[in-house]
């Protein structure tokens, strides 16, 4: 039974490769979606699926949004679903939050998490906090989502990682998908929370296309929030990173099977609550851990992971210490070259597991 | 005529005069009291319902920004209406005026702001809309959670952190919620953009209900409210902005801390109007106004309420570096709104001293019984800790201070 699902499914997967440049949303072989398109479909289904749900945000309207993630939503839901709204952030996310507060279900999108921080007091103290605060009485269904992270050539003040300062708070679930089923499972399911949840996208994989399952097509598709999910089975190592670093962990993990080295990658999906289970039961097998972000070292995503490892069951699993590969620690800079040396590289991963296993 | 004489009628203590009053001044007082009580004892000999059941008294002119016209320059007030008002008001005071004695016998702790002289202001504003209605507002909240539909014994358990506190003690005094009541912020100026979400939702939803949404002097000049005002204005969302003005931010006097004081026209493009604070009726009868706008679909109003706060910014502002204490006295003295409630009343045969010295005493008591539960009421339990995290959320571990402590969080 199994290898006839088996072949069921590779002919399945023969006929998508066939059918790759078709869009069928109906059809029952997987498709190619783009990041981009995944989420696009995500917040059309649920806005058609719950009158409660809308979009705001600069750009998100008219001009079918500044990276294109609303592309013709407001066609077809109106001035009173998706509103474009001014330059201005924290007023902006506070209304957000306040609609929230009195019953919509609001989809609150920063044009880059850099602008988020203008709003930030309105997610920390408005929105994470106010259910605890008021014990129980006030919930905040909100979404904010938007690009987060180093992009191409936009310097300093555009490329920074929040996923570290947001994890960092109670009352916040933070999400970074990579993939576009990652993308559309989990912006749903982000959407139908009852709670303020922060979903960080990455405008570099915005156009990469990824197969996305016939069930993943679904309208009732989600993805649990908290669950990392193994992208890659491996012995010897365990590559634990979130968004667009995961497609660095498997190419490195690629180049070094050449050489008989078997990374697991792991693919955090939620960075609040952290899946350590997951890392943990990893580590047992394979006895190194290394994590790949693109944020900043000092107290990033890595070193809580790190941490955690040290406190819990898998640190007797261990055969070398657990290390980060992180961006440099400096502000992004311009020009290419030094970008390109800002942030990790296949390069750097491949370096960092030859060193943590000592070959 | 018979005067049935009744010997507590005649039994006068001077109980309605301040102790700041001259002998004279009493004299007259007494006497004047006497022969009013003697009238009314043939008056009370027979039903209650020889008062005054409503009259009209004239208010002051609103200043207007942007408006044609403003509120009535007259209000109606009807007995209940006022008994109703009055009682509100001295429950307020009460109340604050007992958190102020458990502030500093130390069973309150942290912040706690208090609003004793602005009780005009909750009151009225309450009076001009509906419990359907939603509101926001600051710190200075406890006399909102109370209009709101909070009770004093809820409102007092939470200042003592107890279990029975109106957020089971989590919150404290910045942050005290009902429903409609979205607290209670600790911010400045971070509850604008909120309720103006607020009112987002109400346009969308289509339920006719209006956001009523307050902030100080102080935070009138966070720029989060102006681009509260922007947004409002160009979705013409049902909110009414209410500044209430009470001359001072923390210990920065208005002048000199805002360009432009007048902060009824600070809206711009918002219309405005700057409203006696201390004047119940004045409120009441501006929020009206400004409900109405709101309602007919007009967009946001901004009103400017000219208010006093008799304690400091805090309890732990004495009130008294910035300001003089012959300020405070003058403004307790000449602009006190239960007073001028009171006088009003009472000189309009709508009430009787002895019925509103009842009230005081009921709400003396209440007071009293509301303290005593909110010092006996026992802490919240160490299991309540790490709950009310998320909401609709299956059971979750929490890291307790060490890694060996996990401790459990449930919705």
């Amino acid at each position: 039974m199994a290898s006839l699902r088996c072949f069921l499914r590779s002919g399945k997967n023969a006929v998508s490769a066939v059918l790759r440049r078709e869009f069928h949303r109906t059809s029952p072989a997987a498709v190619q979606v783009t990041v981009r398109d995944a989420l696009n479909q995500a917040m059309d289904e649920e806005l058609e699926r719950d009158e409660r749900v809308f979009l705001l945000g600069e750009e998100v309207a008219q001009y079918d949004g500044a990276y294109k993630i609303s592309r013709g939503l407001w066609k077809k839901y109106g001035d009173k679903r998706i509103i474009d709204t001014p330059i201005t952030e924290m007023g902006f996310a506070g209304i957000a939050v306040g609609a929230a507060m009195a019953g919509l279900r609001p989809i609150c999108e920063f044009m880059t998490f850099n602008f988020s921080m203008q709003a930030i007091d309105q997610v920390i103290n408005s929105a994470a906090k106010t259910y605890y605060m008021s014990a129980g009485l006030q919930p905040v269904p909100i979404v904010f989502r938007g690009p987060n992270g180093a992009s191409a050539g936009v310097a300093a003040q555009h490329s920074q990682c929040f996923a570290a300062w947001y994890s960092h708070c109670p009352g916040l679930k933070v999400v970074s998908p990579w993939s576009a089923e990652d993308a559309k499972g989990l912006l749903k399911s982000a959407i139908r929370d009852d709670n303020p949840v922060v979903f960080l996208e990455n405008e570099l994989m915005y156009g990469v296309p990824f197969e996305m399952s016939e069930e993943a097509q679904s309208k009732d598709f989600i993805i649990p929030i908290g669950k990392a999910k193994i992208e890659r089975q491996g012995n010897h190592v365990t590559l634990v990173s979130h968004s667009r670093m995961v497609s660095l962990c498997l190419d490195a993990a690629a180049v070094l099977a050449k050489e008989g080295i078997e990374c697991e990658v792991i693919n955090m999906r939620t960075i609040r609550p952290l899946d350590a289970e997951a890392i943990e039961t990893s580590i047992m097998k394979t006895n190194h851990l290394i994590t790949v972000e693109g944020g900043w070292p000092q107290f990033g995503v890595g070193a809580e992971i790190l941490g955690r490892i040290m406190e819990g069951p898998a640190f007797n699993y261990l055969d070398a210490p657990a290390v980060r590969v992180t961006g440099v620690d400096i502000p992004m800079p311009y020009a290419k070259i030094l970008e390109d040396n800002s942030i990790p590289q296949i390069k750097d991963i491949i370096f960092s597991v030859k060193k943590t296993l000592n070959v | 005529m018979p005067l049935p004489l009744f010997p507590e009628h005649l039994n006068f203590p001077a109980h309605n005069a301040s102790a700041n009053d001259s002998s004279i001044t009493k004299q007259i007082f007494f006497s004047t009291n006497v022969i009013r009580s003697l009238l009314r004892v043939v008056v009370s000999a027979r039903t209650y319902a020889d008062f005054t059941p409503q009259a009209t008294f004239d208010i002051k002119k609103c200043d207007l920004h942007k408006l044609e016209e403003g509120p009535p320059l007259q209000a109606m007030l009807s007995r209940e209406e006022g008994l109703q008002y009055y009682r509100t008001m001295q429950t307020m005071r009460r109340m604050e005026l007992k958190a102020d004695q458990l502030y500093k016998q130390k069973i309150i702790r942290g912040f706690c702001h208090l609003y004793d002289g602005q009780e005009a202001c909750a009151v009225g504003i309450e009076a001009g809309i509906n419990l359907s209605d939603h509101l926001i507002t600051a710190y200075r909240a406890h006399a909102y959670t109370l209009t709101r539909g909070g009770t004093v014994r809820e409102i007092m358990a939470e200042l003592t952190g107890r279990r029975g506190g109106i957020a089971k003690g989590k919150g404290g005094s910045m942050h005290m919620y009902t429903k409609n009541f979205y607290g209670g912020n600790g911010i400045v100026g971070a509850q604008v953009p909120l309720g103006a979400g607020v009112a987002l939702a109400c346009k969308y939803l289509g339920k006719n209900e209006l956001c009523v949404c307050l902030y100080g002097d102080g935070a009138a000049n966070q720029g989060q409210i102006f681009e509260t005002y922007n947004m409002a204005s160009l979705w013409k969302l049902p909110c009414i902005f209410i500044c209430e003005n009470n001359k001072y931010g923390m210990g920065t006097s208005v002048e000199r801390a805002a360009a432009s004081t007048d902060y009824y026209k600070r809206g711009d493009f918002i219309p405005g109007l700057r409203v006696d604070g201390m004047d119940i009726l004045c409120v009441r009868e501006a929020t009206k106004f400004a409900a109405e706008h709101c309602r007919s679909g007009k967009g946001p109003i901004l009103m400017e309420l000219q208010t006093y706060r008799y304690h400091g910014h805090s309890m732990s502002d004495p009130g008294v570096s910035y300001r003089t204490r012959e300020e405070i006295q003058e403004v307790r003295s000449k602009s006190d709104p239960i007073s001028m409630l009171k006088d009003r009343m009472l000189s309009n045969n709508m009430a009787s001293v002895e019925e509103l010295k009842e009230i005081d005493v009921e709400v003396r008591k209440e007071i009293e019984d509301a303290a005593q539960f909110a010092t006996t009421d026992p802490e919240p339990p160490l299991d309540d800790l790490c709950n009310h995290i998320f909401y609709n959320n299956p059971p979750m571990e929490v890291r307790g201070t060490n890694p060996w402590t996990k401790l459990k969080s449930v919705s």
